[in-house]
């Protein structure tokens, strides 16, 4: 038994190619994903063991919020005061004290700033050591010079002797470039950040804002003193305040932090494997079914001669074990390729010149083949157990089993249907969770496609009659309503992938028309002036302009916001400070639920409906307010504000904004005077930005495209990655007619024999396949639409009011599928038209 | 599993030499007055240890019918089939499995080879099947009198239809069943590779004392048997010991009338 199956398997090895095709795309995606985060995760741990290598203890200032990932130490200090104690405490060899903050934009030539989201560091110059090296010029010596990294000057093309503008805490300064440095082992930079070095008493007022203060200092043990005794010495000389880190923990912390930003791309990644394997599950399904269908002679044969069920079930899952055990194997060895090269390409993309080592974590090799051969065995599970069902009596008679009613499969199908929507109904809802929504969207697919077979009758049949004026249109189309079982199965791979992008495309559809609809009537506005956020730090501009703006001709009012992390009523949130709320109030049609939010004035705070919910929170009420600076302050609630996507949660006056990090602001609103040109003044405000290039002015329609363009680039992404469920979804196309070009070997020998021509028979097959995949993408469409009004339903509350169809993605789709369609024929038709006549009749 | 023989009605006596026996059995298809069709119409009938049957009859006479209905294959809607001592009808999935491992075997008209095994992995599937390993000596033997000779390692494909259908038998008596069901074993064959596949089984019943149960349609066919069953619309009209087949064709043109009458 074990050798026939063997042998059988081996007698159809192209079909189960293309079966296990399916299986290594899957897992492909799931290798190549953690071996890309696992390997880029290694390579920068070593990247960063190396460049900490010169270090027994770290000491810091503790972070005043305690979300901020450490990003902060611009704030929390260490006085200079302490470093003598540090350095003069026993068993310190060297202690160094420096500055070394992120912040310090770099504007380039072209004016711009850039950023791949790696920090920009400002740092105190301490000349050169074991890991910066001088590679031109020499280091910072008078206030208005700076030296650049090896980064920075080849990527912005600067040189010695040219002059650099620089944001920091300060709007644009201009310095002389005076050096080019590098780092050990011929680095230009350290992991793509990009590092600028002043003298110190620059670097502590640029990047600091106060004197006599260091970020770090860094110490050497003497030798014989282990790093962890340091560290207890040094702790006991500068008390709680600090963070007293030995080598190894900041290497584990800096390790723990680059995985947790790998984490993200790694369940993104994994999501689309998900979605490739899913429909793997489809093509996987029907081969098998198809092939137990062929087989039924050959299985009944098995019974007769005594075979069990369980034999009979054992030897198709022996079959889908094998496959799974290929496709894994191969899918495995492709995702290590493609993982490798994600990760070059990532490295290529943050500029980070890691030296990229192959990291194959057993997870991966473990994960691989239990998603491959899981589920290739789930997806054979079915045709296996129908295989078991199979009469020993077929194997006496041409087998014409009778199709059998669809009322079951449909009414199991509608039950899933129902079930999924209600788990989906509750994932979306408040209180829901993300696996209930998503086991949902699963219950919802599979109950679609167990309906598949009874929709397919009257809507295959509607759209044959296209096709319906030719002959061959003719046949084709009748073949597809054939099968409606099989149909359904090859549709209904094309269906989840289609309908996961049209519900990714009518959420996006409908964000921008929410942003167009809010920008249009609620933001009384004409130009907004805002940056795109690429890195921690917000972008901002300087704060004079904002003065400058209001006294420009032809500008009504001016309302600016700082934004910044704080800790509000014991909860990490973000906090707004308006230069002028009755502006804001005016601009953003903020409207009062109850209090006033027109006059909010020092240590007066206003919040929005919800937030003031679900916190308890009314008027009168007191809140303290911890910011990035200074000390925790009392607020007084003064009003609750209606729901506005334009204001933030908790808003307050600009007497707030001296306390985040940089006080400049971020964004503004500004409203043109009646009669005045807003083109004019749009013209002035960029005269006024020059000097801050993070952000700029838009009118209205320019600012909802630059939103909107956002969400574009992750539809494009989405519809990028999407492309390789839908090849699957075509291999499942293609194997579906291979399959049954080889089943009507008889019956298209008699077409040919009486006349048929063969570019007629070629037609007849590209019809049924275009009616397929155009089946399979119609109802991929219509899922796809409503799977994204319930998400859209779930988020109105968060600001997206208004719903919208993609109609021109849907119609690219559609026209796509037609394409599939056509494409997924090419092979079958030609196989089917090149068939000989005389063999073909004869053929059992 | 073994049923002992207690039903007086069906006659003790002949009960231990029967290899099969049918008794009042009826097949009836439809489930409306309209559309029921009696395809059996109470059967009652033996057949002997260690003798070649051929059960005959016009098309639609139910003599396929019978033949599934005996070997368990297809269920049965009134009477008993007995394989031996043991009650079929009455069987699950299970016993019928069980039953077709080691009391039954099949040969069929379109031969039914695995095309991607080797004649000899073709007959000893059964055997591998049930998880049983093969007698040599048996095996010797029955590979012999098949007379391949050197084709054993061929694929089907490569062997004519005589010889794929020769590999059948061989496949069907390696197992050693008390039974063999043939369904027109020569319906796909010429004349000469019928006769001697004919010749084969008949041999086999004088030589191993198989016990064979053939349908057919071909009064050449059934002469080789050593006794014939007629069917017509279901029931049994006759039987004939000894046949020829200028007998047997005979007998055939009378049940066509009396079909047509």
């Amino acid at each position: 038994m074990l050798r026939a199956t063997l042998k059988s398997l081996l007698a159809r090895k192209l079909r189960l190619l293309l079966s296990a095709l399916a299986v290594v795309l899957g897992v492909m995606f799931v290798a190549g994903s953690i071996v890309m985060t696992t390997s880029l995760a290694a390579s920068f741990d070593a990247l960063f063991a190396g460049i900490n290598s010169s270090i027994d203890v770290q000491v810091q200032a503790k972070s005043k919020l305690d979300n901020n990932g450490g990003s902060d130490t611009a704030t929390a200090t260490i006085p200079a005061s302490l470093v003598p104690k540090i350095e003069s405490a026993p068993g310190v060899a060297k202690a160094s004290a420096s500055v070394f903050v992120d912040g310090a934009r770099v504007i380039g030539k072209d004016g711009k700033v850039t950023s791949g989201g790696a920090p920009r560091f400002g740092s105190s110059w301490g000349g050169e050591d074991d890991l910066i090296q001088l590679r031109e010029g020499r280091g910072p010596t008078a206030p208005n010079e700076v030296a650049v990294d090896a980064a920075i000057a080849k990527s912005m093309d600067f040189e010695v002797g040219d002059t650099i503008g620089i944001l920091t805490l300060q709007p644009k300064k201009e310095f002389k470039v005076v050096g080019i440095f590098g780092y050990s082992g011929d680095r230009d930079t350290l992991g793509g950040s990009q590092v600028v070095a002043w003298t110190l008493p620059v670097a502590q007022e640029l990047m600091l804002g106060e004197k006599n203060a260091f970020t770090d200092v860094q110490l050497r043990a003497d030798p014989g003193v282990s790093q962890e005794e340091l560290k207890k010495t040094i702790e006991g000389v500068v008390g709680s305040g600090y963070n007293v880190q030995t080598r190894d923990e900041v290497n584990e912390e800096t390790s723990k932090d680059i995985r947790e930003g790998f984490k993200f791309i790694n369940y993104f990644f994994l999501g689309f494997a998900g979605v490739a394997l899913f429909v793997g599950i489809f093509l996987i399904l029907n081969t098998f079914s198809m092939l137990v269908a062929q087989r039924t002679r050959e299985l009944a044969l098995f019974r007769a001669m005594g075979a069990a069920r369980g034999q009979v079930i054992r030897s198709v899952l022996l079959e889908a074990l094998v496959i799974g055990l290929l496709g894994s194997v191969l899918g495995l060895l492709a995702g290590i390729g493609v993982g490798w090269l994600l990760g070059k390409a990532f490295d290529a993309f943050l500029g980070s010149e890691l030296d990229l080592a192959l990291t194959v974590p057993l997870t991966a090799v473990i994960a691989s083949f239990v998603v491959g051969i899981g589920i290739t065995l789930i997806a054979a599970l079915f045709p296996a157990v129908r295989a078991s069902r199979i009469p020993p009596i077929a194997a006496m008679r041409d087998a014409a089993t009778p199709d059998k009613p669809l009322t079951r499969i449909t009414s199991i199908g509608g039950a899933i249907f129902v079930v999924g929507g209600a788990l989906m109904a509750w994932g979306l809802a408040e209180s829901g969770s993300l696996w209930a929504l998503l086991a949902g969207v699963l219950l919802v697919f599979i109950g679609v496609t167990l309906l598949t077979p009874i929709l397919s009758r009257p809507i295959v049949s509607v759209l044959g009659r296209i096709f319906a004026w030719s002959v061959p249109g003719q046949l084709g189309r009748r073949n597809s309503a054939r099968n409606p079982r099989r149909t359904a199965i090859t549709a209904g791979a094309l269906m989840v992938s289609i309908a996961l992008v049209t519900g990714v495309s009518t959420v996006v559809a409908s964000a921008s028309k929410s942003i167009e609809s809010l920008v249009g009537e609620t933001l009384n506005a004409e130009l907004i002036i805002s940056g795109q956020q690429m890195s921690a730090q917000a972008p901002v501009f300087d704060v004079a302009t904002l003065d400058k703006i209001e006294q420009t001709d032809g500008v009504e009012a001016v309302s600016g916001y700082y934004v910044g992390p704080a800790r509000i009523n014991n909860r990490n949130n973000y906090l707004i400070a308006m230069s002028d709320p009755a502006a804001t109030k005016r601009l953003i049609g903020l409207k009062a639920k109850s209090g006033e939010v027109d006059r909010v004035g020092r240590n007066q705070i206003i919040v929005d409906e919800d937030t003031a919910d679900t916190q308890h929170l009314q008027v009168g009420d007191e809140v303290p307010v911890q910011q990035i600076r200074g000390s925790v302050t009392n607020y007084e609630i003064v009003g609750i504000f209606e729901k506005n996507p334009a204001a933030g949660t908790f808003m307050t006056g600009e007497d707030a904004a001296k306390n985040f990090q940089i006080a400049q602001p971020s964004q503004a609103y500004v409203k043109v005077e009646d009669g005045a040109s807003v083109k004019d003044v749009e013209a002035t405000i960029k005269t006024l930005l020059a000097d801050s290039p993070e952000v700029n002015v838009q009118n209205q329609s320019a600012f909802i495209d630059d939103v909107t363009r956002q969400y574009d680039m992750i539809l494009r992404f989405v519809q990028v990655l999407l492309a390789m469920a839908i090849l699957i979804a075509v291999l499942g196309i293609i194997n579906t007619l291979a399959l049954s070009v080889v089943e009507r070997t008889r019956e298209l020998g008699l077409l040919r024999a009486i006349g048929l021509r063969r570019s007629q028979t070629t037609r007849m097959i590209t019809v049924e396949s275009i009616v397929i995949s155009v089946f399979g993408a119609l109802l991929g469409i219509v899922v796809g639409v409503g799977l994204g009004a319930a998400v859209v339903q779930a988020l109105k509350s968060q600001g997206l009011e208004q719903f919208a169809l993609p109609w021109g993605e849907m119609g690219f789709y559609l026209i796509s599928s037609v394409l599939v369609g056509v494409v997924a024929a090419l092979l079958p038709a030609l196989r089917a038209a090149r068939l000989n006549v005389l063999a073909a009749i004869s053929y059992e | 599993m073994t049923t002992p023989l207690t039903d007086s009605s069906t006659g003790d006596a002949v009960g231990s030499k029967a290899a099969a026996r049918a008794v009042d059995v009826w097949k009836v298809y439809g489930t409306t007055e309209d559309t029921r069709v009696n395809a059996l119409a109470g059967v009652t009938a033996e057949f002997e240890r260690g003798k070649f049957t051929a059960i005959m009859g016009p098309s639609g006479s139910g003599k396929s019918t019978l033949m599934h209905c005996l070997a368990g294959l297809d269920s049965i809607s009134r009477g008993e089939v007995w394989i031996g001592d043991t009650r079929v009808d009455t069987l699950g999935d299970k016993g019928l499995t069980l039953l077709r491992r080691e009391k039954v075997g099949f040969i069929f008209q379109q031969f039914n080879l695995l095309p991607t095994l080797t004649a000899e992995e073709n007959i000893t599937l059964p055997l591998n099947i049930g998880k049983r390993k093969a007698d040599p000596e048996w095996m010797a033997t029955v590979i012999k009198t098949v007379g391949l000779g050197d084709r054993l390692k061929h694929r089907p494909t490569q062997l004519s239809g005589g010889q794929q259908q020769r590999v059948a038998c061989a496949r069907a008596l390696v197992s050693r069943p008390d039974v063999v069901f043939a369904d027109e074993p020569t319906g796909n064959l010429d004349s000469r590779s019928g006769a001697e596949v004919l010749q084969f089984l008949q041999n086999s019943v004088r030589d191993f004392g198989q016990t064979i149960v053939m349908v057919t349609h071909d009064p050449n066919a059934a002469s080789y048997a050593d006794r014939v069953v007629f069917l017509a619309d279901g029931q049994i009209v006759d039987e004939m010991t000894e046949p020829t087949s200028d007998r047997v064709l005979d007998k055939m043109k009378a049940l066509d009338t009396f079909g047509a009458a």
